[in-house]
């Protein structure tokens, strides 16, 4: 069994109570209820995860990819500079930006295979474990030996969004491609939890489709994992689309209402669910944010391939951020707001 | 006489232990420290960052608190030992709570994982204190392979809801000849207080105080509790009865 099969029964109606409760508080009669909703997840969140906020930087080592996928900057058809970082720039990276005192990072290439394969991941991990206490990937979706590998090399943590839950719209978003292969990458993140990696974390894309069915099938995956491998530690992120050099728009509007109750809901039915919040949302939405339920923030993000030390071309990045302060200006805002940053929260072993 | 733990050779008088995780600043987490009057200070090893220039938890803890570092994070007893390892090679002293935790739900500990981690650090010269789930036999394996003491939980991590476990505790407190230290879920001082009364040895706290409106406050009423529950302890409570005791008998006078 995989989550597939019970994707495949909840496309029909549900008769599990926690499950109808969790379709509830998604629904837009709980949009009356939203204040209620954040007391009550305020409430786990606190108890959950105290009055800390764990910080991360992505570092793009590639954008080289094979997919089409509409909605994004790297997608194979784009007349973008293309860019992979050799290991001497990826040390060169790594030093900046644990330099800044960073602990946490995630590491991202566009998904071409062959430009980009395993064994070029390896390599930067073995160059970025000297700077770096956790490791995360965010790559194309491997094989359960593939993460083993990887894992061993000392990654802990896998990132893998499977943009939309709608087997209908996510083929017309992805054109070409590997990643038109749905299951295989719905099936990545346990295929990545049984390779022992520590923390895995999904999400949908949010504009791409219907955004309450959408959230509704990632808390379903987010429960599945967290009841089937109880010792990796499982969180989410909500992005929502931004502009991209090819200037697609979202099939449906996600307002800033329908993202707090995303994260409410999401944290009521999951309480011990890790949520992200990145730097595609604005200074001012993130801070508020802050007491709902979310437990980690990127920070001094760049979406371009060596963004931090090597200059590459304005049309070469994954998305458009919209909060660009940097490390110490965030932290600073956390500690206002009464949160403690924690930059370091665990160890290579 | 005062009344003094003895764990490993180390004299404690405050038998209100703290964890450090949660607090909204290391500042505030010191400053709870301090009103706690804590002695015994635990802090997961994957929060220390040694070679941090500025904010590095281990600064702000009282150079008279004995640092106790714990293994969260660790899955099984392979990664516990080695996260002792480290914390003793980083120079973190040789104190630890063994955490095993493999239930990201709960957080409730591995108790065979945790026997087989002791087994290892009490040879490697560890002062050992296992946090484990209230059970006699475990108990009793914990205190054969050489804990210095016993740290059962009183409802899982950060739930605050209480000393729920308290039948199993007590029947470690009067069975097991190492102290048993209530570590996990007590949420308020009468359940400090309680398991104090009952003859714990000390109690863990953190979330209760951490992410308490007013962290220093609550860190003095534990402090209070433990004391006035030891105090009970050690005076002798009068056993209950189910009905009313009257200070003048109404047979009195047949006497």
């Amino acid at each position: 069994m995989s989550f597939y099969d019970i994707y495949a029964k909840h496309k029909e109606l549900s008769s599990d109570p926690e499950i109808e409760k969790f379709s509830s508080l998604l629904s837009v009669e709980a949009e009356s209820n939203l204040e209620e909703m954040a007391i009550k997840a305020h409430n786990l969140t606190l108890q959950n995860f105290g009055n800390t906020i764990q910080l991360y930087t992505p570092m793009y080592l590639s954008n080289y990819c094979d997919n089409q996928c509409i909605y994004c900057g790297f997608n194979i058809k784009n007349d973008v500079e293309r860019k992979k970082l050799t290991l001497d720039e990826v040390e060169k990276e790594a030093q900046f930006i644990s330099s800044i005192g960073l602990k946490h990072i995630l590491i991202l290439t566009g998904e071409s295979r062959e430009v980009n394969p395993v064994e070029y991941l390896k390599n930067c991990v073995r160059v970025l474990r000297k700077y770096f206490d956790s490791i995360s990937i965010e790559v194309y979706p491997c094989t359960r030996e593939e993460y083993a590998e990887l894992v061993a090399e000392g990654v802990d943590g896998l990132t893998i969004y499977q943009e939309t839950y709608n087997e209908d719209a996510y083929s017309k978003m992805h054109l070409s491609g590997p990643k038109r292969d749905f299951r295989f990458r719905l099936e990545a993140p346990e295929r990545g939890a049984k390779a022992k990696m520590r923390n895995v974390n999904i999400g949908v894309l949010l504009g791409l489709n219907d955004w309450r069915k959408d959230v509704f099938f990632m808390g379903l995956h987010a429960k599945y994992l967290q009841d089937n491998f109880a010792d990796v530690d499982i969180g989410v992120s909500i992005p929502r689309l931004r502009p991209q050099v090819r200037d697609f728009k979202a099939i449906s509007e996600v307002s800033d209402k329908n993202i707090v109750q995303i994260i409410l809901a999401l944290r009521i039915f999951l309480p011990r669910l890790g949520i992200s919040v990145s730097t595609r949302e604005n200074p001012v939405f993130r801070e508020n944010l802050l007491p709902l339920g979310v437990t980690r923030m990127s920070a001094g993000s760049s979406t371009r391939v060596g963004g931090h030390t090597i200059g590459v071309d304005e049309g070469a990045e994954q998305f458009e951020i919209s909060d660009s302060r940097n490390v110490e200006e965030v932290k600073e805002m956390l500690r206002k707001k009464g949160y403690q940053p924690v930059l370091k929260d665990w160890l290579q072993l | 006489m005062e009344d003094i733990l003895e764990i490993a050779g180390k004299k404690i008088k405050n038998r209100l232990f703290i964890g450090t995780g949660k607090f909204a600043s290391y500042k505030i987490m010191q400053e709870a420290l301090m009103a706690a009057e804590a002695e015994v200070v635990t802090v997961a090893l994957r929060r220390v960052d040694i070679g941090a220039k500025s904010e590095n938890i281990l600064d702000y803890i009282p150079k008279a608190c004995t640092i106790m570092i714990n293994t969260s994070g660790a899955r099984n007893a392979e990664e516990a030992v080695r996260i002792a390892r480290m914390a003793k090679a980083g120079g973190a002293g040789n104190w630890i709570k063994i955490e095993v935790i493999a239930d990201n739900k709960y957080l409730l500990p591995d108790n065979l994982e945790t026997l087989k981690a002791a087994e290892i650090l009490v040879k490697d010269g560890f002062v050992v204190l296992p946090y484990m789930s209230p059970d006699l036999s475990f108990g009793r394996r914990m205190a054969e392979a050489g804990a210095a003491a016993v740290m059962p939980l009183g409802s899982p991590i950060g739930s605050n809801r209480g000393f729920k476990t308290r039948e199993l505790v007590r029947i470690m407190v009067g069975e097991l000849k190492v102290p048993v230290i209530v570590d996990a879920g007590i949420g308020k001082p009468s359940d400090a207080c309680e398991c104090m009364e009952m003859g714990c040895a000390a109690v863990l706290i953190n979330t209760a105080v951490a992410i308490s409106k007013d962290p220093v406050n609550i860190a003095k009423a534990f402090r209070l509790a433990v004391c006035a529950g030891r105090a009970a302890y050690l005076s002798g409570i009068p056993e209950t009865n189910d009905f009313a005791n009257p200070s003048s008998p109404l047979t009195g006078f047949l006497r």
